[in-house]
């Protein structure tokens, strides 16, 4: 009975505790109940993944409305791979938010910080799993609203800035897109993404349709932070508070490469979508000059989390590579590092969150001689790192090496090179943070710092673990990848 | 019909668009920007309704005597799109004004100023 309505319930759960939280008042209360519908999304999400993985598509008619005039709810082999990491990733941080927020936000707005994160995570997993235009947009202006509040309620006054910079970069980027989705409306008459797909085979006006193409893929561009559309990012990433920064970082962007991808290859059909405009080499250069600038500008960077956020820059340039590439190796690396990187990065994040809470700074001066009083932390700092560095047997050695396949397969040896080339780069701007903390003597007579409580430790060890465990067994990210890249490569034909 | 006069709320659209746009990166004020955001988003909604009306057709409510109906799907969109817009500007608004208090001036280039300075107070 309950199985059945599963979709809807993945968005309705935090959803509805948002409000509720915010009639509760009390910190505790409501930090139980944003981790509970953390961990039954999570849950959920798991159910829909298996399911889908024993009988294909699951479309769900919200109030019983039958596409396409209704909503459709739509779960696939590629969003229940998005939907596990974006409910994985919130059922993780939320045991660490505990400490980390009590520390990092003014405590009346503690229950606030709560409501704003089940408001944030219902509209990242609607984007997910709507199979619906127009929804998409209503989910990703619910998720994008509350993100700005959760980045200003960082502790500098710079928060505030850097999330009134994101509100305008994000709304320009979700007008864009909705304007491109008005276009698409015009010309078929239709919102549903099987729907349109359908009528844009036989449409005659190819105009319209580039135009919509050009203003979604700049509007996602823009979400996504695609290089030379990401500035609002390492401003929001640095001074949010760090839980934020971590689920931010994780899902939000990835979610929104989730939906081009959907785009390219489910409603446009990559013939038309990647060749119809020059979007290949516009993706491939992009993504190289992402990869490359960022990771340079990444070495320079006096703060950790600053840092941090332009390699996410750069990480996301490996995830359009792949979809600029757009053959199976290349998009199989791109989606399994949609989950890699989200690990990873969840993993620094968390540590940086740990770090932030124990010594008050993450500048990476404070951080000389850490290894001497957190050795843990630091450990798993060296072994986050290697994930980001793309290390055989950790996570991010395989996407990159499905990368480097599709880029071999397509002939274009410098892609290559380039991938290589920025993997070092990666080594000199870890190594940075890792000489720090080993090798450099503290600066002031070290003080014992304050131990982070358990219910920190255990999810930052558990992201660390799962750095080196889906490097070592590659059958739920890459085999998920895999999978979701044969239903996108068969698309609409 | 010419291609202007046939098409002419496209070309108020497009016009609204690029000047909403253009106030918003153009500007320094915060609220100015806030303000051009709000016109760049306004066109949209008449890129929407527009073309959902049918000239000589009604609202879409089935009586006798009338054949042709406006399209409601547009409409309908919009008033989802204007709550959105609604909050966008709204926040953007609370934010200006915690923005006012921590820095003293809604100005960008002064903010960006006291920003370089190197020792910040905690809000």
């Amino acid at each position: 009975m309950i199985a059945e309505h599963l979709p809807v319930l993945q968005v309705v759960l935090p959803l509805v505790a948002a409000p509720l939280i915010v009639l509760l008042r009390r910190d505790t209360a409501a930090w139980l109940v944003a981790t509970a519908a953390s961990v039954a999304c999570l849950a959920i999400a798991v159910a829909l993944a298996l399911a889908v993985a024993r009988g294909g598509v699951i479309s769900y008619a919200i109030g019983s409305w039958p596409p396409p005039w209704g909503i459709e709810y739509r779960v696939d082999a590629l969003s229940a791979f998005m939907l596990v990491l974006v409910a994985g990733i919130g059922a993780l941080v939320m045991p660490y938010a505990r400490a980390s927020v009590a520390a990092e936000v003014p405590g009346r707005q503690v229950y606030l910080f709560y409501a704003m994160y089940c408001l944030c995570l219902a509209g990242l997993l609607g984007i997910v799993v709507t199979g619906d235009l127009f929804n998409i947009f209503v989910f990703l202006e619910i998720s994008s609203l509350s993100t700005y509040v959760l980045i200003a309620l960082g502790r500098q006054r710079r928060a505030l800035l850097a999330a009134f910079q994101y509100l305008i970069v994000g709304t320009i980027g979700a007008t864009f897109y909705v304007i491109g989705i008005g276009l698409l409306y015009l010309v078929t008459g239709s919102l549903n993404i099987v729907d349109v797909a359908a009528r844009l085979q036989i449409a005659t006006e190819l105009r319209p349709l580039l135009a919509a193409l050009a203003f979604i893929t700049v509007g996602l561009g823009l979400k996504l932070a695609l290089f030379p559309l990401h500035q609002w990012l390492p401003n929001a990433y640095a001074y949010a508070p760090s839980v934020v920064t971590t689920f931010l970082a994780a899902t939000a962007t990835k979610v929104s490469v989730y939906v081009l991808i959907r785009f390219y290859f489910l409603v446009f059909g990559h013939a038309f979508a990647l060749d119809g405009l020059p979007l290949r080499p516009l993706l491939v250069g992009l993504s190289a000059a992402a990869i490359v600038t960022m990771s340079l500008v990444a070495l320079f960077q006096p703060d950790l989390k600053r840092m941090l956020a332009y390699s996410s820059v750069a990480q996301i340039g490996y995830i359009t590579l792949g979809l600029g590439l757009a053959n199976a190796a290349g998009l199989t690396g791109a989606i399994a590092h949609l989950a890699n990187h989200g690990i990873t990065k969840c993993a620094l994040f968390l540590l940086a969150g740990g770090i932030a809470l124990s010594c008050g700074s993450t500048s990476i001066a404070s951080l000389r001689g850490l290894a001497h009083r957190m050795p843990w932390t630091a450990f798993g700092f060296v072994v986050a790192g290697l994930s980001l560095i793309g290390v055989p047997g950790t996570a991010g050695f395989t996407s990159k090496w499905f990368l480097v396949e599709g880029a071999l397969e397509d002939g274009q040896v410098w892609v290559v090179v380039l991938v290589v080339a920025s993997s070092l780069l990666a080594v000199a701007y870890v190594w940075r943070v890792v000489e720090a903390m080993y090798l450099a003597e503290p600066d002031a007579p070290a003080q014992t710092p304050t131990r982070a409580p358990l219910l920190m430790r255990a999810p930052t060890a558990l992201a660390v673990a799962l750095t080196v465990v889906l490097g070592l067994v590659t059958a739920y990210n890459v085999g998920y990848a895999r999978r979701a890249v044969e239903l996108l490569l068969e698309g609409i034909s | 019909m010419s291609a202007f006069g046939g098409h002419y709320s496209y070309f108020v659209t497009v016009l609204l668009m690029v000047a909403g746009l253009y106030v918003t990166i153009a500007r320094g004020n915060l609220v100015k920007k806030l303000i051009g955001l709000s016109i760049f988003q306004t066109s949209v909604y008449l890129l929407y309704i527009a073309p959902g009306k049918l000239i000589g057709a009604t609202a879409p409510i089935v009586a006798k005597g009338y054949a042709s109906y406006s399209n409601p799907l547009p409409h309908v969109l919009i008033l989802t799109a204007i709550v959105v817009g609604v909050a966008t500007i709204a926040l953007g608004l609370a934010l200006v004004v915690r923005i006012r208090e921590g820095y003293g001036t809604i100005e960008e280039d002064q903010i960006l100023e006291q920003d370089r300075a190197p020792d910040e107070p905690a809000k």
